[in-house]
């Protein structure tokens, strides 16, 4: 499907299926579907788009699959798990990959109160960012002398969010448990130090109020709303686990894409323009964006609560407002673009953690990764709004010379660094987690 | 003439003046009560926030009609400039896409109701007054009707969606699978209480009349339509009533668990929302379930005392 002619405007042809019906989880970083709807980018695309909030990420995968929707704001982990075959069996791709960053970790108080003597001080007093998690591990060392066991939420088993808790917990010597599912234990909880386990996003603050878990890894405004609320600190954003972290994506069924090829890309020009609005003029667009999240039908929580992150801030300990400006990233860095080596990560991490039982050859990370993520419709779908003059070319990958990889990444919170073509010497790095020849 | 306009105002006037009693100690309780149950989302929300939060339900409807007129102006338009662009362009006129309001979900969670209670009591009432003048047919279905009435609405939601998801498929459904899969929960839980009573309520019926039909040599279907379903009906409308119930609470479980549009999505979602209005707004949905739910039951009885010929059985 690559395209040779690049100077020649592209003649997209009408929608075969118009009526879409997209599903989302109420998080801010479902941002670029209400900003294409809101903005009629969808309607300019001849596109008649229905937006549904779902129960949690397991209700939308199944939604997905079945039919009942067309395409949903996903779990980058889930096109990649599904269409491996782990959980639900479906092929499904991603054309658009949503943002970057935009995670949070958050404790509860009493667990915060027993970390923060242990974390290094600035001069006025205030703890030094990011907070690493060998500061827990007394508390939990200390939770486990009584006998209770540590326990943390996160949304899905193959979300980016137990990926980067794991990944924060293993980095400061706390094991965060393997899954073995070729034995049937898909709870991830072997060996375990800290016992992790599922909570829908909207539910981490009152459960974690209710006791049941002692922290959780989310999306915003979850983290936030903790500090609002009073029962909760965050102590690291994925922002500074792993520096510009991909995380959501678009999903679809590749038999969709098949189908209906016109839709498959127009529906991508809509979330590319949708998304570049989320981050002109270095952020300007932010309120407004705030506003139209914080309605009932979309995130809903309050404005200030949305605001708090969308707008380029965090706020740890209330109070403690430091300035994150690129908290949550929609377009800036080539946020938009799929690349392979954004879902080799997840399949390094899905290995490491024993989702994938054996060992994979650096090929066969590359081949399932180019089944999911699809740069060349993104390229089209591009392509096509740089002809239409819609998009400067500038603000895309240069599509002649891009593979797909991204150059080797630093900035993880362990300094480890992660090269995509070399998924399985990366795993070798890791103190924590699964290696070489190594099945439980 | 004086007098008896006073007996009447009088006796309208005790009759008013209990209920009105009764509300006016259960909001001041309520009042009290709230400012002092303190949420992580607010204090919990007393008459006057909920009142406020009715206003602006609304005006989110008023706003939200005007969204759609826009939406369908540009659609017309966009229309035009299609078929100017090719003749051959088959206009379709789509729905407005925006969200469903307060009001929409209301409707929505009516319609879903009454469609699933018509279609179990489609079910039940023939099946009732079969197993009522069979007892062979009786005995052969009474265990199982005991076995899946105390089977909780909820657990056949799972169920349901699968099915209806397996089996439901077409291009360009009639209905959502949404819809279908609320109906359906419904309906399979209306169906039990419906289906008990008329039974009971049909091979209960006076002997004496049995006999006379007996004598008469009535065909089957005459027996059945002027000696046992006169007979039967206060029973039959006693286990509609419960069905119809029981029909209203499920549904909006149904859809506060599997997301569906209804009023059970509207107080989910914004259980979800966790706005600061959030409560509020679930207050004011639960009191329009409430009284919902004794309108449909006040319905039922007046459409009872229309059918009964005992009118002073009801």
């Amino acid at each position: 499907m690559s395209l040779t002619n690049t100077s020649k405007a592209i003649e997209l042809g009408e929608p075969e299926k118009e009526e879409l019906k997209f599903g989302f989880i109420k998080l801010t970083d479902m941002a670029p579907i209400a900003i294409a709807y809101e903005n009629g980018y969808f309607e300019d695309e001849g596109l008649y788009v229905t937006i549904e909030a779902q129960a949690n990420w397991k209700v939308l995968l199944n939604g997905v699959i079945d039919g009942s929707l067309d395409g949903a704001h996903m779990l980058a982990g889930q096109p990649i798990a599904a269409t491996m075959g782990y959980g639900t069996k479906a092929h499904i791709i991603t054309p658009f990959s949503m943002d970057l960053n935009g995670n949070g970790i958050t404790v509860s108080n009493a667990v915060w109160q027993k970390m923060k003597p242990n974390i290094p001080k600035m001069a006025d007093g205030r703890p030094v960012h990011p907070i690493k998690s060998d500061s827990l591990k007394p508390v939990i060392e200390q939770l486990n002398d009584e006998g209770k066991s540590f326990k943390m939420g996160m949304v899905f088993p193959v979300s980016t969010h137990n990926y980067e808790l794991r990944y924060w917990l293993a980095a400061g010597g706390i094991h965060p448990g393997y899954y073995a599912p070729h034995k049937g234990d898909t709870s991830g909880q072997i060996d375990a130090d800290a016992l992790l386990s599922v909570t829908p996003p909207p539910q981490m603050p009152s459960t974690m109020e209710a006791g049941t878990i002692h922290g959780y890894c989310v999306g915003e405004p979850w983290n936030q709303q903790a500090v609002f609320k009073n029962i909760g600190v965050p102590v690291v954003t994925d922002y500074e686990i792993w520096k510009n972290n991909p995380e959501k994506v678009f999903g679809i069924t590749a038999e969709f894409a098949e189908k209906y090829p016109n839709t498959t890309i127009r529906l991508t020009r809509a979330l590319i323009r949708a998304a570049k609005w989320l981050d002109d003029n270095n952020n300007a667009n932010r309120p407004a964006a705030v506003k139209i999240l914080s309605q009932s039908n979309y995130v809903g929580a309050d404005y200030d609560v949305i605001a708090n992150s969308m707008t380029g801030t965090f706020e740890y300990e209330k109070g403690d407002k430091r300035p994150v400006p690129d908290f949550n990233v929609f377009f800036r860095y080539n946020a938009t673009y799929p690349y392979y080596s954004d879902a080799i990560w997840y399949l390094t991490q899905m290995r490491r953690w024993g989702q994938i039982s054996e060992d994979k050859s650096d090929q066969w990370y590359r081949e399932l990764a180019a089944k999911v993520y699809r740069p060349d419709i993104y390229e089209l779908a591009a392509k096509s709004l740089i002809a239409d003059e819609l998009i400067p070319a500038s603000q895309f990958p240069n599509f002649a010379t891009e593979t797909g990889f991204k150059q080797p990444q630093q900035h993880f919170i362990d300094d480890i660094i992660y090269d995509g073509s070399k998924p399985n010497a990366y795993l070798e790095k890791f103190a924590i987690g699964l290696k070489k020849g190594e099945k439980l | 003439m004086l007098s008896t306009l006073k007996k009447v105002l009088g006796r309208s006037a005790k009759a008013m003046l209990l209920p009105l009693f009764g509300i006016t100690v259960f909001l001041l309780l309520w009042s009290i009560s709230a400012q002092n149950i303190n949420t992580s989302l607010g204090v919990f929300p007393g008459p006057n926030a909920v009142v406020k939060q009715f206003s602006v339900l609304i005006n989110e409807h008023i706003n939200e009609r005007e969204k759609a007129e826009a939406f369908y102006q540009r659609q017309e338009k966009r229309n035009a400039a299609k078929l100017k662009k090719n003749p051959d362009y088959v206009v379709k006129a789509r729905a407005y896409t925006g969200k469903e309001t307060f009001l929409d979900q209301i409707l929505t969670s009516l319609f879903t109701v009454v469609s699933g209670f018509l279609l179990a009591a489609i079910i039940a009432i023939p099946l009732g007054i079969w197993m009522g003048l069979s007892k062979r047919l009786n005995n052969a279905i009474n265990p199982l009707v005991q076995v899946f009435k105390p089977v909780s609405p909820l657990a056949w939601l799972p169920l349901v969606t699968m099915v209806v998801s397996a089996l439901y498929v077409s291009d360009d459904p009639m209905m959502s699978k949404s819809f279908l899969t609320s109906m359906i929960t419904v309906s399979l839980c209306s169906l039990w209480p419906m289906v008990i009573n008329t039974s009971i309520g049909v091979s209960s019926i006076d002997s004496d009349l049995v006999n006379v039909s007996k004598v008469l040599r009535l065909p089957a279907f005459t027996h059945i339509q002027k000696i046992v379903l006169p007979a039967a009906i206060p029973m039959i409308f006693t286990g509609m009533r419960l069905s119809f119930g029981v029909a209203w609470m499920v549904l909006i479980a149904a859809e506060m668990l599997a997301q569906n549009p209804g009023l059970g999505k509207f107080v989910w979602d914004e259980f979800q929302n966790g706005s600061s209005d959030s409560l509020a707004r679930i207050m004011a949905a639960v009191i329009v379930i409430g009284f919902i739910g004794f309108l449909l039951d006040r319905a039922m009885l007046q459409l009872q005392r229309k059918v009964s010929w005992d009118k002073a059985s009801v």
